[in-house]
């Protein structure tokens, strides 16, 4: 009897968020609360890091490439983590929008990794005299770009979506091994990419004037990330609201 | 060897792909929205018992 009572509550509030009105009111609300800050973050931090923020005593004028490769590196993999997340979700709860901001993000996260691997060539071409070496962090990271673009492709390849949904959680949730990788690759092997500058342990091991910008953009490009992913989410929700009612039309009519 | 052109190229895409993003986003959901609104409600059988959350969705 307890057990009822306790469990019917608890299965409601995990599919409360599945209710597309709500999902829409809700992210209808916040949806400016990050579009905004993050607009105004991201141009800050870009003004700020190619104006203001002093020039590297070795890489001279190519470290402010830095506040564009960072933050699209830190969103290639977060992206990715909150995809698996996701997918998890899917697969253990068979929560719809959480399929639906699966085949969101992946694009997104595609579009920032590719950034992240384009920016790290521009600055690899004046700093080490190549575009492109096969190094562990460049290559694991290229790794990630494949498994978005798989993801990607995955969702789609199938007539019942159901059925795309599920492979494309199976292979999200096979290529989270991959964020360790990329991770600690710096660590793991003698890589020609840099160690970590900033990791949560310890101090920020940058000069303060080339942090700010960082943190600016950092959290600006987050926020716009969000934003975008949400944006496109209320629209995927939106498009299946009009299909359903199409086809609650075209039943009608039938009848 | 000048660094400028590599960084303006960095600060070009850092600043368009996002934007891009952004714009693309924003005209989808507008349209999505606009298509919403235009479509006729269907007739409900009033039993007053909302749908099951998956159903909606699809």
């Amino acid at each position: 009897m307890d057990a009822t009572i306790n469990l019917a509550p608890r299965r409601r509030s995990l599919h409360r968020f599945a209710n597309p009105g709500r999902f829409l009111r809700l992210s209808g609300t916040l949806l400016p609360w990050l579009a905004i800050p993050g607009l105004l973050l991201t141009a800050i931090g870009l003004i700020w890091g190619l104006f203001y923020s002093p020039a590297d005593w070795q890489q001279g004028d190519a470290v402010r490439i830095m506040y564009i490769h960072v933050p699209a590196a830190w969103l290639g993999s977060a992206g990715y983590f909150a995809l698996a997340l996701c997918s998890v979700v899917s697969l253990v709860w068979r929560h719809p929008l959480a399929d639906l901001a699966a085949v969101e993000i992946g694009p997104v996260g595609a579009g920032f990794t590719a950034l992240c691997l384009i920016t790290g060539s521009l600055w690899g071409r004046p700093m080490w005299g190549a575009w492109w070496v096969w190094d562990a962090r460049l290559t694991s990271v290229l790794v990630l770009f494949f498994l978005y673009l798989g993801h990607i492709a995955l969702v789609r390849a199938f007539d019942n979506p159901d059925r795309g949904y599920r492979a494309g959680a199976i292979l999200a949730l096979v290529g989270v091994v991959d964020l360790p990788i990329i991770k600690f690759s710096v660590d793991w092997w003698n890589t020609l990419h840099q160690p970590d500058t900033i990791t949560l342990t310890g101090a920020p091991t940058m000069y303060i004037a080339m942090l700010w910008p960082l943190l600016f953009t950092t959290i600006g490009y987050t926020l716009g990330f969000a934003a975008i992913t949400i944006a496109r989410l209320r629209a995927a929700v939106m498009e299946r609201r009009i299909s359903a009612l199409l086809m609650a039309q075209a039943h009608e009519a039938g009848a | 060897m000048t660094h400028l052109p590599f960084v303006a190229a960095s600060y070009a895409l850092g600043v368009l792909l996002p934007a891009g993003y952004a714009i693309a986003a924003w005209h989808r959901m507008r349209l999505a929205s606009r298509r919403l609104a235009n479509i006729p409600r269907p007739r409900r059988s009033g039993t007053g018992r909302a749908r099951a959350p998956q159903r909606a969705l699809q």
